[in-house]
């Protein structure tokens, strides 16, 4: 196997929480509480939690847009997570990322053509009298009409938008491109167009694509490999069939059931893992597994011990006490599995 | 089928723009029986929310006027109410929640006190009954230590607990027509799965009708009876969910159902159907239907002329489309 592209090692971002001008911190939030995982070259990584799982903290501690407080990244075996200064803006190039929100991501006052330039502009990339040209070809990747370069962002729909900001991603030919909702704000028609656009540009460019979504239809579709977070940590991890065929971490359970399924005699009501109450505080976790309090096959065990990550078949691994080394749930199976 | 609770005919909203009129709503009909489902799904900018808010007589006037159409809900045309009648019926007979209940929820004020309004308003109990009301809605939504959380302010809620509370609110007064606007859509899968759980037990215990706004055609699936999908302020298509999802007849339908990544019976990898294009602007009546443009079976006499409804079923399906329009239905 050749060397991943994007290798994250214990990867932790902890914030500091109550720390006023010269106080010390009085807690920490542990967003993020050691991960690892790797992407080879060329294929889509998703990482899938609810919202406080720290997923797109990942994504933000490899964009370096958060500094991580322990771990390493590395991207094409160039450290980038301890990278500084010119070194780290040489090496930006070759990762970029899309944000969720295309309204938020774009300067109003700034023509849609020129957004995309100014990357090529900060990136130095070839020769100003070429990157006119360069804008054009981006454009057209995807799926852009020439005269478009002069409009405002307010005048494009929120797919075209998510278009622009694709656009400009590319502008610097990255590796990486690192994608945190990228769909979650646009409606379910213009998705389909925007998912299709990223898996072309992902066949015709080689791009590898670290995947970060709540949407587990969205994640089966685009992933290649799938982890699942939950409170900092990863549950469980495995290529996608694997994972959506045979979930083994409760959490995923509940997780694929909740999602309602589009075949209604096949209603998940009734049927479904039921989850109680809220996520713990990621300031004050708990000592043993941090999924234990919500989880309907808990034992003693589960609160007091954590659980490691560990392989129980070809490329899936799983963080539970109630999951044999065989990857046999040691819990009563559910009435469902997989999601609709 | 039971007689109709809440009967909607031929609705019709307009809204004055700075670029002129907008048909937001063109002849809208549906009917609800006591305890039925509806869903209401389509895009965004397809008038779903703004055929909840003219039921409920909330369009914002001006802008906004019902220029058509009548509601008729337990026999009575909601539309020729005054305004302290129609107070009467909203948020008692007839109640709404909303997407976002941070915003929908008054930071100021307890959730007991929000909750104890609308029955002191509506039910005149005193405050004490009213308090007490608050509390046994609380633990009917099921939110854990209600007596002490009914003193609560909504910050101290997550977003799950505080679209409890919204429910809790809309449904203290045992509301015949409870109108679900994208109620799940800011919440988290594993908590939309209870609030989902939570409406439909509700719903089995005070038979309460439920009309879901969503743009999730698995929301759908899995919480409603019957469907209507909406397209650029019309009905395009409505009937059982079951033959909806299974057979659908309006190309818009379809293509919503295709194109939705990642269901079971799609094979991963292979490229999703795209519905091209956006939705069109409201500003211009067309003369044909709105779809036209993005439709992969259009026809010349589909940019001239609506098709007649069709209705097949006894009336429990009914699509708008000239691939189905009366004649070839016949054939």
């Amino acid at each position: 196997m050749t060397a991943p592209l994007l290798e994250v090692r214990d990867l932790a971002v902890h914030f500091p929480v109550g720390a006023g001008l010269l106080g010390r911190a009085r807690a920490w939030v542990r967003a993020v509480d050691g991960i690892s995982f790797e992407v080879p070259r060329g294929r889509t990584f998703g990482i899938v939690g609810e919202s406080g799982s720290g997923k797109s903290t990942t994504a933000l501690a490899v964009m370096r847009l958060v500094r991580h407080t322990g771990g390493a990244i590395r991207l094409d075996g160039q450290d980038i997570g301890d990278a500084e200064g010119e070194t780290l803006r040489r090496a930006r190039r070759r990762f970029q990322m899309v944000f969720q929100d295309p309204y938020a991501s774009l300067n109003p006052r700034k023509r849609a053509g020129d957004a995309v330039r100014e990357a090529l502009d900060l990136m130095a990339s070839g020769s100003p009298a070429e990157r006119p040209a360069r804008v054009a070809e981006l454009f057209a990747q995807v799926g852009l009409r020439p005269e478009q370069q002069m409009l405002f962002p307010h005048q494009f729909s929120g797919g075209q938008r998510q278009r622009i900001v694709l656009a400009r991603a590319l502008a610097a030919n990255p590796d990486l491109v690192v994608c945190d909702e990228p769909v979650s704000a646009l409606d379910v028609a213009i998705q389909a167009q925007i998912l299709n656009l990223m898996r072309r540009l992902q066949d015709t460019l080689g791009l590898t694509y670290l995947f970060i979504s709540h949407d587990l239809g969205v994640i089966r579709h685009m992933c290649d490999d799938v982890a699942v977070m939950y409170l900092g940590l990863i549950v469980e991890q495995a290529p996608r069939e694997s994972l959506f065929a045979t979930p083994l971490h409760p959490y995923t359970l509940a997780l694929w059931s909740a999602a309602p399924s589009f075949d209604p005699n096949a209603r998940t009501r009734g049927r479904r893992v039921r989850l109680q109450g809220d996520p713990p505080s990621p300031i004050d976790i708990p000592p043993g597994c941090r999924f234990a309090g919500r989880c309907p096959y808990a034992e003693d065990r589960c609160r007091s011990e954590p659980p490691a990550l560990r392989e129980v078949r070809p490329g899936h691994r799983v963080a539970c006490h109630r999951v044999s080394d065989a990857g046999e749930p040691l819990y009563p199976a559910p009435a469902v599995a997989g999601a609709g | 089928m039971n007689p109709p609770l809440l009967d909607v005919q031929d609705l019709s909203v307009e809204f004055d723009t700075r670029r002129g009129v907008a048909h937001v709503l063109q002849s809208i009909s549906f009917s609800l029986g006591r305890g039925d489902t509806l869903g209401v799904v389509g895009e965004s900018g397809c008038g779903k929310s703004m055929t909840a808010l003219a039921v409920m007589r909330l369009i914002p006037n001006p802008p906004g006027r019902i220029t058509a159409g009548s509601v008729r809900f337990e026999g009575r045309d909601l539309m020729g109410l005054s305004d302290p009648e129609m107070r009467a019926v909203r948020g008692n007979r007839v109640s709404m929640i909303f997407q976002e209940p941070m915003t929908s929820l008054n930071p100021v004020f307890t959730v007991g006190e929000q909750i104890a309004e609308a029955v002191r308003l509506h039910r005149g109990l005193d405050r004490r009954a009213a308090h007490e009301r608050a509390v046994q809605m609380l633990e009917s939504v099921g939110i854990p230590a209600a007596r002490r959380r009914v003193d609560e302010y909504p910050h101290q809620f997550s977003g799950g607990m505080r679209q409890r509370v919204m429910i809790a609110m809309a449904l203290a007064c045992d509301p015949a027509v409870l109108i679900a606007d994208e109620p799940t859509t800011a919440l988290d899968v594993t908590v939309q799965a209870q609030i989902f759980d939570l409406i439909a037990d509700l719903r089995e215990r005070t038979g309460t009708a439920v009309i879901l706004i969503t743009h999730d055609m698995g929301a759908i699936a899995e919480m409603t009876d019957r469907v209507a999908v909406m397209y650029a302020g019309r009905i395009v298509e409505e009937g059982t969910v079951a033959e909806v999802l299974q057979r659908p007849l309006h190309p818009y339908t379809q293509g919503l159902i295709a194109c939705a990544p990642g269901r079971r019976t799609a094979r991963s990898g292979e490229v999703l159907e795209e519905i091209p294009g956006t939705v069109p602007s409201l500003l211009e009546r067309q003369a044909g239907c709105g779809f036209a443009d993005r439709c992969r079976h259009v026809m010349p006499r589909c940019r001239i002329a609506l098709p007649a409804e069709s209705v097949f079923d006894d009336g429990r399906r009914r699509v708008t489309c000239w691939l189905h329009a009366p004649q070839e239905a016949a054939a």
